[in-house]
């Protein structure tokens, strides 16, 4: 195992984040803080608790849920992504380290950035709402393996993204709808039944329904659900990514 | 009986065995190619834009996968063993691909752990004081010329102290004063003990430089040979005279000779082989002077390399042999 290679890799990739960590921080905390004062405060205040919680506190794992999904992505992606932009990437093809060192690398920056924006995001919930967190070890858990798998998600999409435009597309049509209609904002079982059926094909409402339960202990889907689909998404993410390296999909034709 | 290192020494430090490389499109890059490359030598790779030269070197460094064929590089198989095959291995590559935000000091230091090595202050140190880098060193790369980004690329391929260096076109848009710190650079770490190959349009560096050298064309590795050797072989050398009268045509009596004549019957020239004894000259003049042919002036000529490489790419494959 080459140890300084992936310390190179992850300290390279850390090193970014703190090149602009203002950009980094802010504008996420700016739009959370938002979201808190517009759903939390002022709607928030005009509706009822769901499930015994209150709707400030109710939307939190799903504010988390949506920035950490965007933020591993991004990050990961665009990690992957600008060594094959800028070409730099020959020095990570001809070094002798193996894949599974370059992903740790890749995928630990990405995943330790977007968790530490994840507590952040927690930190900056704690000043407009008042939450408690029923199981702390099953949300770091959740934290760590949401992170851990959009990070390999992102991986992805910056390994077949061509552009610029390409990274973004993923994100923005795909991710984020799937958030905001994955019960970030709401609990599934308001919606009327036909549509509560079709929501259950959104894997974000897995993560989203099995970080809620560790804050509050209520679900919309059974928690056995919730980690089985998590783990579910990191196998598919890992086989891909073991597909293309082993046939160099991108990287080395 | 040989000694242990003259063994070590006639073994190659590397040796590419019938690698082939087909794209995806149909389109052969590199044909059967063989080569070994000896120890401490530096090896000049020759050849046309889109040859396969780069081709080439991408597969010895594992950036490119080859179609089939096998590669040692310093008794590692580049692809089974291919940790301590790459560890070997620094590259300069052609393009000037570098990190635009982070400082020389901190791109060398990723290249060294990359590539598995300890961190070592004073050794990196060396490598940006012997190429003019050190006053740099917390520069960021963006704002550097771009013969200093050259720099820094090579510094990035030292990082790690390899045995071989590929230098892809190292010579590409630097100026003169970097080129000429970059050989004698280059001859300092042959004499370290680094094998360097490399790939240069300026043909007069490969004469100057290398100790040997290869000639590829259209993916096909057309002569490898010691660059003494090849000069001698494939080197003509000519006899331009300058005549007082234009002539139409080579007389009869002269067909058996080879001339040509140029500059519309104005200058007859003469090729001969230059390592025959005989050179035919002075049976040439004096069967000019038979014949009442009177020139002004003469001169005589030996091809450079540039000449050989280029009737070497433009003949076909086993003309040359």
């Amino acid at each position: 195992m080459n140890i300084y290679g992936i310390r190179a890799i992850y300290h390279f990739e850390m090193a970014r984040t703190f090149r602009t960590l203002w950009e980094s921080i802010a504008a996420p905390v700016l739009t959370t803080s938002l979201y808190f004062i517009v759903f939390g405060k002022a709607i928030g205040s005009r509706m009822g608790d769901i499930d015994s919680v209150s709707y400030g506190a109710f939307i939190i794992p799903g504010l988390v849920m949506l920035n950490l999904l965007n933020e591993s992505i991004s990050n990961a992606s665009f990690g992957i992504y600008m060594p094959r932009w800028a070409g730099t990437i020959y020095e990570l093809l001809s070094a002798p380290v193996s894949w599974v060192e370059v992903l740790i690398g890749y995928v630990g920056a990405a995943a330790t950035k977007s968790v530490m924006l994840g507590l952040l995001i927690l930190g900056t919930a704690r000043i407009f709402v008042p939450y408690e967190i029923a199981h702390p070890l099953w949300m770091i858990a959740f934290l760590l393996l949401t992170a851990v798998t959009f990070s390999l998600f992102g991986f992805i999409i910056g390994l077949w993204a061509d552009n610029f435009q390409k990274l973004q597309v993923v994100p923005m049509l795909i991710v984020t709808p799937l958030t905001f209609l994955g019960g970030a904002f709401y609990s599934i079982t308001m919606l009327p039944p036909l549509w509560q059926k079709i929501t259950l094909f959104n894997p974000v409402v897995y993560l989203i329904s099995g970080f809620r339960w560790s804050f509050y202990g209520v679900a919309d889907v059974h928690i056995g659900m919730s980690i089985g689909m998590t783990f579910g998404f990191l196998i598919i993410c890992l086989t891909i990514v073991g597909w293309v390296f082993k046939t160099g999909y991108k990287i080395r034709n | 009986m040989p000694t242990s290192a003259a063994v070590e020494n006639s073994v190659p430090i590397i040796s590419v065995r019938d690698v082939n490389k087909m794209y995806a499109g149909g389109f052969q890059a590199l044909k059967k190619i063989n080569l070994d490359i000896k120890r401490g030598e530096i090896f000049a790779l020759l050849g046309p834009n889109g040859a396969g030269k780069t081709t080439l070197i991408s597969i010895i460094c594992g950036i490119v996968k080859a179609s089939s064929g096998t590669i040692i590089a310093d008794g590692y198989d580049t692809v089974r063993d291919y940790r301590a095959a790459r560890a070997t291995i620094g590259l300069v590559p052609q393009e000037l691909y570098t990190d635009s935000f982070e400082s020389v000091w901190a791109t060398i230091k990723f290249s060294r752990g990359l590539f598995g090595k300890t961190p070592n202050t004073t050794y990196l140190e060396k490598v940006l004081r012997d190429l003019s880098l050190w006053d740099k060193r917390d520069k960021k790369i963006m704002t550097l010329s771009g013969g200093m980004k050259r720099r820094v690329l090579i510094a990035k391929a030292l990082a790690h102290e390899p045995t071989i260096l590929f230098l892809d076109e190292p010579s590409a848009g630097v100026d003169v004063e970097l080129r000429h710190d970059m050989w004698r650079m280059v001859r300092e770490l042959r004499q370290q003990g680094t094998t360097i190959i490399l790939t240069t349009h300026y043909i007069e560096e490969a004469e100057d430089i290398a100790d040997r050298i290869g000639v590829i064309s259209k993916g096909e590795l057309i002569v490898v040979e010691d660059k003494d050797i090849l000069m001698r072989k494939l080197g003509k050398k000519q006899l331009t005279l300058t005549l007082r009268q234009p002539m139409d045509s080579i007389p009869a009596e002269l067909s058996a000779w080879p001339l040509a004549l140029f500059d519309e019957g104005h200058t007859l020239v003469y090729s001969f082989d230059s390592q025959k004894e005989e050179t035919g000259i002075a049976e040439l003049l004096r069967t000019l002077g038979e014949h009442n042919i009177e020139f002004k002036d003469l001169s005589s000529s030996e091809s450079s390399l540039e000449d050989i490489f280029v009737s070497l790419v433009r003949q076909p494959k086993g003309a040359w042999s």
